[in-house]
């Protein structure tokens, strides 16, 4: 599948896994994850990094060729989210955002009314904007109505590792939305990832998953492994269920009658 | 314009700085130390937990026994610098309290506590009743706990002062002055120059700048330590007197997934901590950060309502890449790195101060200091996992 290439806000990737920074015990485990992962995306907190500093986060994503993805964690309102996003555009000389626009820092869930009214002031504003959404199919489409270049809704709450909650949201997402569909909080481990791409999405985001886990780096490589298989299994066309009878996949005729 | 001479050069008088030079003073050395402001930075802000248990990550193993080491060190180290200057090094054996608040933290506590266990560390896992006998105004909420017996604190502030007493009767002559570059004569630091033009020539430099190792000038580019400052805020409160102690034990708490430390000080002083970001050399105590630290402090111990608050600061920690220090030769004959100890300072103080005067006394590192030299930085990083 070396043409599977998948194009968000004009931008090519041939890996279909974006990652996120969060919870890395240190940038050396961090650096050694993203390699693994194989990304060609990764997404930054702006909030909580200055990017002048030397032998940050970003410099790592420099020396590897990783494209930076800043997004708004912590902001709670649009007016803040906007706020950020321009920040970060200034800063880092890109027009790619991931959105992120919570309720309360308890749940992290989106807040769909700041989400929407952040994401249409940011699109008129010029910038490619990747919102980070709830798994709700309307929303999803709204959203995707408002000029986003991507939607990302959530498998579930942001590092709760629960997985995919309502995978027929997420199909449901998939099947309606003419942008790129990334699924995007909520992984847990690689099957999590690999059920994703079965869905139909276009990608998975994740960072807990990896940074939190007891070896991130092969953390990182079975997520790279579990996107590929899933993407695979997507394009493969699956057989259908049947729930009611076996179907046989060894003819039965000419066996020995025993 | 002076020019000093002295065996040794200090550059950095944080706690590294100052227990290096009492060390090499102390063994006959003749050191000149050179800092602008002499114990006001990270090594005041710091909350001064000795943690090597509660603190350990997954795949640190070689900075665990370094961490091991020097706590093990500490006893005998608060010991020597009280004798030596009659004031208290401020070591507070209390063991440390790790409590969890919801189901989920007390999850993430256990996961900790099991891998604690498999590296052989001396921990005991309580019900959130147990754990409220330890420490009874804890919050109801509370759902368990992890008793380390062997992680302890120190009163960094008490250690900074009676390090600067012990450097100043031991000899060594203190400088207030930053150090403008390091002098060298081809591939060797000689020596360096002050502010005020000065300069202290010295057969060994040591760098103990803390969060600004990496901005010394006069080393090559190639050579300089990859340390970059990563803010911390903390809080100082003072618990009144019909309260004490509030709390016996250092208590670490993970509350609704975030995590706070509390650390009680015998005269009645709490300190919390502390915040992470990475917004350079920036030391501006910003609200979000005391509201998360006095938020997730008072979920766990209801008390704090009726503390004092009565400092807020930041400070920046000396990080590198694999959060373990920088120990040693530094590739630049001459110039020896004590630096980028992090989130461990306090803690790695008196193992830091031997492994540097062992080192400039030998001229060799000893075993314990291997693992902790510069020149691990820079290898190329190996691929995990990849398809075959």
């Amino acid at each position: 599948m070396s043409d599977d290439t998948l194009v968000i806000a004009g931008r090519e990737l041939t890996s279909r896994l974006v990652m996120g920074t969060g919870g890395a015990p240190s940038l050396d485990v961090l650096e050694e994850a993203l390699i693994a992962s194989g990304t060609q995306l990764t997404t930054v907190a702006l909030r909580r990094l200055n990017p002048n500093q030397q032998g940050s986060v970003l410099d790592v994503l420099r020396k590897h060729g990783i494209a930076v993805l800043p997004n708004t964690a912590g902001c709670f309102t649009a007016g803040e989210a906007v706020l950020t996003a321009r920040l970060a555009r200034e800063a880092l000389q890109t027009d790619l955002i991931k959105l992120e626009v919570v309720a309360d820092d308890h749940t992290l869930l989106p807040d769909p009314v700041e989400l929407l009214d952040a994401a249409e002031r940011l699109v008129a504003d010029g910038f490619q904007v990747l919102a980070y959404t709830n798994d709700d199919p309307i929303l999803a489409r709204r959203l995707a109505q408002a000029g986003c270049a991507a939607v990302m809704p959530l498998g579930s709450p942001i590092g709760s590792g629960l997985g995919i909650r309502n995978p027929h949201n997420i199909s449901m997402i998939v099947e309606e939305l003419d942008v790129p569909v990334v699924l995007d909080a909520g992984i847990g481990t690689a099957s999590d990832a690999a059920l994703a791409m079965e869905l139909g999405c276009d990608a998975v985001l994740l960072a807990t998953a990896v940074t939190r886990a007891e070896h991130p780096a092969l953390m990182a490589a079975a997520m790279r492994d579990a996107v590929v298989a899933g993407r695979n299994a997507r394009l493969a066309g699956r057989i259908p269920k049947r729930y009611h009878a076996a179907n046989p996949s060894s003819p039965l005729e000419g066996r020995a009658a025993l | 314009m002076t020019e000093l001479t002295s065996d040794v050069v200090v550059i950095g008088a944080g706690l590294i700085g100052l227990a290096t030079a009492w060390r090499l003073a102390a063994a006959g050395i003749q050191v000149t130390v050179c800092d602008p402001t002499p114990g006001t930075q990270t090594s005041n802000v710091a909350a001064g937990m000795l943690a090597p248990v509660t603190e350990v990550e997954y795949g640190e193993d070689d900075l665990l026994a370094l961490n091991l080491a020097s706590v093990a060190a500490w006893p005998a180290f608060a010991a020597e610098l009280q004798d030596a200057t009659g004031l208290s090094a401020g070591l507070h054996q209390t063991g440390t309290l790790s409590v969890a608040y919801d189901v989920d933290d007390a999850a993430a506590l256990r996961r900790l506590a099991d891998y604690q266990r498999r590296l052989g560390l001396e921990v005991e896992e309580l019900s959130g009743r147990d754990a409220r006998k330890r420490e009874p105004l804890l919050a109801a909420g509370v759902s368990g706990g992890v008793w380390v017996p062997g992680d302890h604190s120190v009163d960094n502030r008490q250690a900074v002062a009676a390090l600067l007493r012990a450097v100043d009767l031991s000899g060594a002559l203190l400088i207030r002055q930053r150090v403008s570059h390091v002098i060298t004569s081809g591939t060797t630091a000689v020596g360096v120059q002050l502010d005020n033009g000065d300069t202290v020539h010295a057969a060994h430099v040591v760098a103990a700048a803390g969060p600004w190792s990496s901005q010394l000038e006069g080393i090559p580019q190639e050579l300089r330590a990859p340390v970059r400052p990563i803010k911390g805020e903390v809080l100082r409160l003072r618990v009144p007197e019909a309260y004490r102690p509030a709390l016996r034990h250092t208590v670490r708490a993970t509350a609704r997934g975030f995590s706070v430390y509390l650390v009680p000080r015998p005269g009645g002083e709490l300190v919390v901590g502390a915040t992470t970001s990475e917004l350079g050399y920036d030391t501006r105590v910003l609200a979000g950060g005391v509201f998360s630290l006095l938020r997730d402090a008072r979920t766990v111990l209801p008390l704090m309502d009726e503390l004092e608050l009565v400092e807020t600061i930041a400070g920046l920690r000396p990080a590198t890449p694999d959060n373990a220090p920088i120990l040693g030769p530094s590739g630049l004959d001459g110039l020896l790195w004590a630096t980028g100890h992090y989130r461990n300072g306090v803690l790695l103080t008196p193992i830091t101060a031997q492994i540097i005067a062992e080192t400039v006394r030998t001229g060799v590192v000893p075993e314990l200091g291997k693992p902790f030299l510069g020149s691990r930085f820079g290898t190329p990083k190996v691929n995990v996992g990849v398809n075959r």
